[in-house]
């Protein structure tokens, strides 16, 4: 057996820690070791976006990254999108827009938006669809989508500026 | 008419917010991968590499020497439990682990169980499988040619011929087609895809060895039905069965089949006594489980000149792979695809298909569609293309020309359906007007001038939905109904459940808006409940688009069963006679009298604390409904494309869709699912393929090679509607989920080929690519 | 899916990493952004006995224009490539191809040395590389050594690099004045590896005589092709339609494609055709600027 690698990671501001095998990958440290299961797999080639979280800020397909790699960083996952009990303008917008149907994908496409909405405010539509080129959607057709994220940077604005 | 509900109610035509976004905003559905037990083990398939080979020997002795591993299954394991082969959905039979030989590709062939998941898959690795390799059969129109090896060594039959099915009048047919003075033809191929919802599929077998019970957490749009199945195969009682399907991430038809794996993992738990847990890996996903589609079809119409269409002839060679698993219910082999006269008059049709087994994965399930529409919808629809061409007319007029008229509805087909409602040019003038299709066209004509290339497809589509009424449907016998029961508290507040099962249409908001309509208490203050065999009233479950028009029916009939006991109540409370009362969404008031009134709230209340002599108590009903007929929801989709000669490149510049799918419960998520089902569709037109190679090697067996459709390739979607109740359903509703998917295709393709008919093109077969179109430029001279 | 078993080391420093390489030999690895690796692994189509992860040591990872060169550090991920002024204004060819590298997440760990090191004639950088005539940089146990982008790949899947060395920078000649460049792809959809793309860098005196042009062609061959004979052609010609069309001729001849599910041999010969036409009015475009 392999050596085991402790490692110790900042989850949605929580301290998580464990021995692992070098081999498992990040998403299942988080789905099984840190127990989040709203981070989901639906590929083996890290096409379909679902298991995108941020590691330090930055949106990556934590099914192409081991979990050894990420010793030490911070990672966000859906989970650690609500604050105070209150939802994400993201979350919000996803909920007024319709820019959801299985919820699959949901949770790394809202990863995905975070990162762009933190980077560019003010998203044209084509930043947004290119922001979100790395997350399928099997069931909304994206356009909703779209709108969600439009929804949620009008409303981080709205609150950036109140 | 429908009567309109408060915004507080919600009642139908709402575009209510969804009541379940808000666990999956959150991160917090509980899909199948999700479920965690105490104990639980993981089991990994062992898979063939080849399409078609004897089974010499399996050595499962290193495998389990893989510390971690519980047990090593085989087909020959299964034999002895009468398990190595189970029933299709469809007269057929299917292998659960393979023995004696392998049919296809990634067939399964023994299964190991491991404490985790890493482990499982080194021991899978490691299961040794000695192969002969037999010549391999791909090509369907080989199928069934005197030298073909023969695939199915079980059955009594030695061809590789499955079913040959016809309907309608094949000589009044071929005379009328012989007589027309225009005749059209088409051979168009609906290639072999992959319904790839998000989610894979999976399963948690556990079975508990204390109480004798099984559970199965499973990805399945019928739980119910499977329930059954798995009761019928494996000989254990039906009420020790319980089949959860919990939040299922996408369905589109891949989840109505037992797959072998669901299979293997319960025998794995009965056998260990510990929960199982199976969840395929996306490259399983598409190179074993259902497949769509793979119909080899020709149509020929025969026509007046002046465009009066006469006859439909229909010859299909049907591509089943191994095993005939179509996961239909029609007593059809070839399911709905006689709807293929689609929106128009022909005096005389006939339509016959054959089914074929060959070296692939098995299947033929309905992706998004009723059972064969969408290649019977596509099929219609790019025929009427050609014999525009053919008349030198616009495919728009032709189609006007043709329709259906609304006067002649119910209207019967020649092969035999009996439409419910329609307005097809209605549907038609709308998306005209809202493409400006006039000035398209003179843009088309200008650029052609220019030698630029742009085309504008029509697709004016028929679909049939809502399996169904038990003269056309059934499983295993079981009727084609569904189910709902609505209990109502003291307080007014209400629980529903039903026998289907979401995968992301919204069933949570959608069925209470109904009941909402029905008996005026708020969608916020009614839970609904599905998915869950020990709570839920059997039911069908949740495809081709017959959740509305089925279970839909059901709750509406239910909620009026407690409506009729809450006007005795009321008249009860109230002090007058039933006749006396008055409804209006919410409450009984005495006619004449509106303030003389109950609520529903107060009526619930009574049910529990007041009621009339001799009265049972409590408020609640069940109704299972099995439809009169199909609905028949239809449309006009209007796509227009440009062209990139330089690169064969295809860009969606715009896409119309007009729908009519009668009454409406909630418009907002009507168009999520028709944007949904476009983009669906603008997949199989440009990029869904799964094809092999002449060895019977699957090509595109995951993401990278599998082509969906991203945001940025999506264009925005332009929706409209019309609306044509369906006169036997209760509320008039008549589904949607799958217009978009059956309708669209040929709007697509109708469109790069009108870009390209100046060149004599007359049809390309799905998924045009950028370098069939290349090539097509190149033979015109178009291209260097 | 899960990767075989193997032993995870985590170097801090250049020579740590090249000892760990020595000792283990050619079942050692290198983990740069893993974007490539841990997939092949994921489906245990490469199977290292060790992963040696280098992205724990410091400064590895930079963008600056340094003695006429642009140097990028080994380590940097293609994201940073995409959103760095420095690159977009004076490479605008090395922003297009980094901008059509997968997807934004596979971007933000994705890097540059990776996607050369990795020898896949269907990554991008490679065409961009022979375009800009850069040099890549190798160090191993004796230092570091310059390998011209030319004689870095050597066939598939298999570069000029010694199993002991690392590729630790990538050095583009900072282009004079009047140049300009571009990269176009066709994909079969956004995140795909090219059906065939091209990338062109070209510099023009003041009355558009061409005083040197590089092309460079992605996935038409065993190994990323530099189109010699094309870029012969137009040093020291006035680029018309004509000369650009001759070129566009030429740079298909040297493009050596097969078939696959991308497409027909002679499309990828056409797209080549087409793509390095509109590279290079794209480039003179960007060199007039």
């Amino acid at each position: 057996m392999p050596k085991t690698h402790h490692v110790r990671v900042r989850l949605n501001g929580v301290d998580h820690e464990a021995d692992v095998d070098p081999r498992v990958l990040l998403v299942h440290f988080i789905r099984e070791t840190a127990g989040l299961t709203g981070t989901h797999i639906g590929c083996d080639t890290s096409n379909c976006g679902a298991c995108t979280v941020l590691l330090d800020g930055r949106p990556i397909k934590s099914c192409t990254l081991l979990a050894v790699q990420a010793d030490g960083s911070d990672l966000t996952t859906v989970e650690g999108l609500m604050h105070d009990g209150q939802l994400h303008p993201i979350q919000e917008g996803f909920h007024q827009e319709h820019g959801l149907q299985c919820g699959f994908c949901t949770p790394g496409m809202m990863m995905s938006a975070l990162a762009l909405l933190g980077k560019n405010p003010n998203p044209t539509e084509q930043d947004i669809r290119w922001a979100i080129s790395g997350n399928l959607c099997r069931c909304t057709g994206y356009q909703n989508i779209v709108k969600a994220i439009q929804y949620a940077g009008r409303k981080m604005q709205q609150g950036a500026s109140a | 008419m429908i009567q309109q509900t408060s915004p507080e109610i919600g009642g139908m035509g709402h575009s209510v917010k969804r009541k379940e976004d808000r666990r999956f905003i959150q991160g917090k559905g509980n899909y199948v991968d999700d479920v965690h037990l105490p104990e639980m083990v993981y089991g990994q398939l062992v898979r063939s590499p080849y399409a078609h080979a004897r089974i010499k020997n399996i050595n499962i002795e290193n495998a389990k020497q893989v510390p971690g591993v519980l047990a090593v299954i085989t087909g020959d394991d299964l034999a002895k439990a009468g398990l190595a082969w189970m029933p299709t959905l469809f007269f057929d039979k299917q292998m659960v682990l393979a023995t004696g030989k392998v049919l296809f590709q990634a067939q399964e062939v023994a299964f190991v169980v491991a404490e985790d998941r890493y482990a499982a898959a080194d021991a899978a690795e490691l299961v040794e499988v000695e192969y002969e390799e037999l010549p391999v059969l791909v090509d369907p129109h080989h199928s069934l040619d005197a030298d073909a090896p023969i695939l199915r060594e079980d059955r009594e039959q030695k061809s590789n011929h499955i079913f040959h099915w016809e309907v309608g009048d094949r000589l009044a047919t071929q005379k009328a087609i012989e007589e027309s003075l225009v005749k059209a033809k088409v051979d168009a191929v609906f290639q072999r895809c992959h319904p790839a919802p998000l989610e894979t599929c999976g399963c948690v077998a556990d079975f508990n060895t204390a109480t004798g019970r099984l559970t199965v957490w499973l990805t399945s749009q019928a739980p119910h039905a499977h329930r059954t199945l798995f009761a019928l195969v494996g000989g254990i009682p039906e009420n020790n069965i319980r089949v959860i399907s919990p939040d299922i991430g996408g369905g589109f038809g891949n989840k109505v089949p037992i797959y072998p794996g669901y299979v293997c993992a319960i025998v794995a738990s009965l056998k260990l006594g510990r929960p199982v847990k199976w969840i395929e890996t996306r490259s399983e996903n598409l190179q074993s489980t259902g497949f769509a589609r793979d119909y080899h079809m020709t149509a020929e119409i025969g026509a007046d000149p002046d465009g009066t269409v006469k006859a439909l002839r229909v010859k299909t060679l049907a591509d089943h792979g191994a095993f005939n698993a179509a996961a239909q219910p029609t007593k059809f082999p070839a399911g709905l695809f006689s709807i293929c006269t689609g929106s128009y008059q022909f005096p005389n049709a006939f339509c016959e298909v054959d089914g074929v087994y060959t070296n692939k994965a098995p299947g033929g399930i309905a992706y998004r569609c009723s059972f064969r529409v969408t290649e019977a919808s596509y099929l219609i629809e790019r025929a009427m293309d050609v014999l525009a061409y053919e008349l030198k007319t616009d495919p728009a007029e032709l189609r006007l020309k043709n329709f259906i008229p609304p006067e002649k509805f119910p209207y019967q087909t020649p092969l035999g359906w009996s439409y419910d409602s329609g307005n097809y040019r209605a549907a038609m003038d709308k998306a005209l007007e809202m493409a400006g299709y006039r000035e398209l066209r003179k843009e088309q004509e200008e650029k052609r001038k220019k030698g630029e290339l742009m085309g504008i497809g029509v697709s004016s589509f028929t679909e049939v939905v809502g399996a169904g009424p038990s003269h056309t449907f059934d499983i295993v016998g079981i009727k084609m109904f569904d189910s709902c029961e609505i209990r109502i508290h003291p307080t007014g507040k209400a629980i529903a459940r039903l026998g289907t099962k979401s995968q992301g249409q919204g069933h949570e908001t959608t069925f209470p808006q109904i009941i909402a309509q029905e008996l005026g208490i708020p969608v916020a203050d009614i839970t609904l409940e599905e998915g869950d065999t020990d709570t839920a009233p059997y039911g069908l479950g949740t495809y081709a688009s017959r959740s509305t028009p089925v279970a839909g029916g059901a709750t509406s009939m239910a909620s009026r069963k407690i409506r009729e006991k809450a006007r005795k109540i009321a008249a009860h409370l109230l002090e007058v006679s039933e006749e006396d009362l008055e409804w209006e969404p919410g409450k009984f008031f005495v006619k004449g009298a509106p303030s003389k009134a109950k609520t529903i709230q107060d009526i619930a209340f009574a049910a529990y604390t007041n009621l009339p002599a001799g009265m049972e108590a409590g408020l609640e009903a069940v109704h299972y409904y099995d439809p009169p007929n199909l609905t028949f929801p239809f449309g006009t989709y209007i796509c227009v494309v440009d062209i990139d000669k330089g690169t064969g490149e295809i860009k969606v510049r715009r896409f119309i869709a007009v729908d009519d799918c009668g009454n409406i419960i909630n418009p907002m998520i009507v168009e999520g699912q028709i944007h949904g089902g476009l983009t669906e569709g603008l997949g199989i037109a440009f990029m869904q393929l799964i094809s092999y190679d002449e060895s019977g090697n699957v090509q595109g067996g995951n993401f990278m090679d599998y082509l969906l459709p991203t945001a940025v390739e999506t264009p925005n979607w332009e929706t409209g509607k019309t609306c044509t109740p369906s006169p036997h359903h209760p509320i008039g509703a008549k589904g949607v989920g799958e217009s978009p998917n059956v309708g669209s295709p040929a709007a697509f393709v109708n469109a790069v080929v009108d870009a390209l008919s100046h060149l004599g093109v007359r049809h390309i077969d799905m998924p045009i690519t950028p370098w069939k179109v290349w090539q097509i430029l190149k033979e015109k001279g178009m291209a260097e | 899916m899960i990767p075989p078993s193997f032993e995870y080391l985590k170097p801090r420093t250049v020579p740590e990493a090249i000892s760990l390489l020595e000792e283990h030999g050619e079942n050692a690895k290198i983990l740069s952004g893993g974007q490539s690796l841990i997939p092949m692994m994921k489906f245990r189509l490469a199977r290292p006995g060790w992963l040696i992860d280098i992205n724990h040591i410091p400064n590895l990872a930079y963008i600056r224009e340094e003695g006429g060169y642009l140097k990028i550090g080994g380590l940097t991920r293609e994201a940073d490539i995409e959103s760095s002024d420095l690159i977009r204004s004076k490479f605008p060819v090395l922003h297009d191809t980094a901008f059509v590298i997968a997807d934004p997440q596979v971007r933000n760990l994705a890097t540059i040395g990776g996607n050369l090191a990795h020898a896949d004639p269907a990554n991008d950088h490679p065409a961009t590389m022979l375009a800009l005539g850069a040099q890549v940089v190798a160090t191993g146990r004796r230092g570091e050594r310059i390998i011209p982008i030319e004689e870095f790949f050597v066939s598939i899947f298999t570069t000029a690099l010694q199993h002991d060395e690392i590729l630790t920078e990538i050095r583009v000649p900072v282009p004079p004045p009047g140049s300009g460049g571009a990269y176009f792809k066709v994909e079969r959809k956004v995140g795909d590896f090219a059906t065939a793309a091209v990338a062109a860098q070209a510099t023009l005196d003041g009355q558009g005589v061409c005083q040197g042009v590089g092309i460079g062609m992605t996935n038409v061959g065993p190994i990323p092709i530099k189109a010699r004979t094309a870029e012969g052609f137009l040093k020291g010609k006035t680029l018309t339609e004509i000369t650009i069309a001759e070129a566009s001729r030429l740079a298909a001849g040297d493009a050596q494609p097969s078939s696959d599910s991308r497409g027909p041999a002679e499309y990828k010969k056409a797209l080549v055709k087409e793509l390095t036409k509109r590279a290079i009015n794209r480039a003179i475009e960007r060199a007039r600027q």
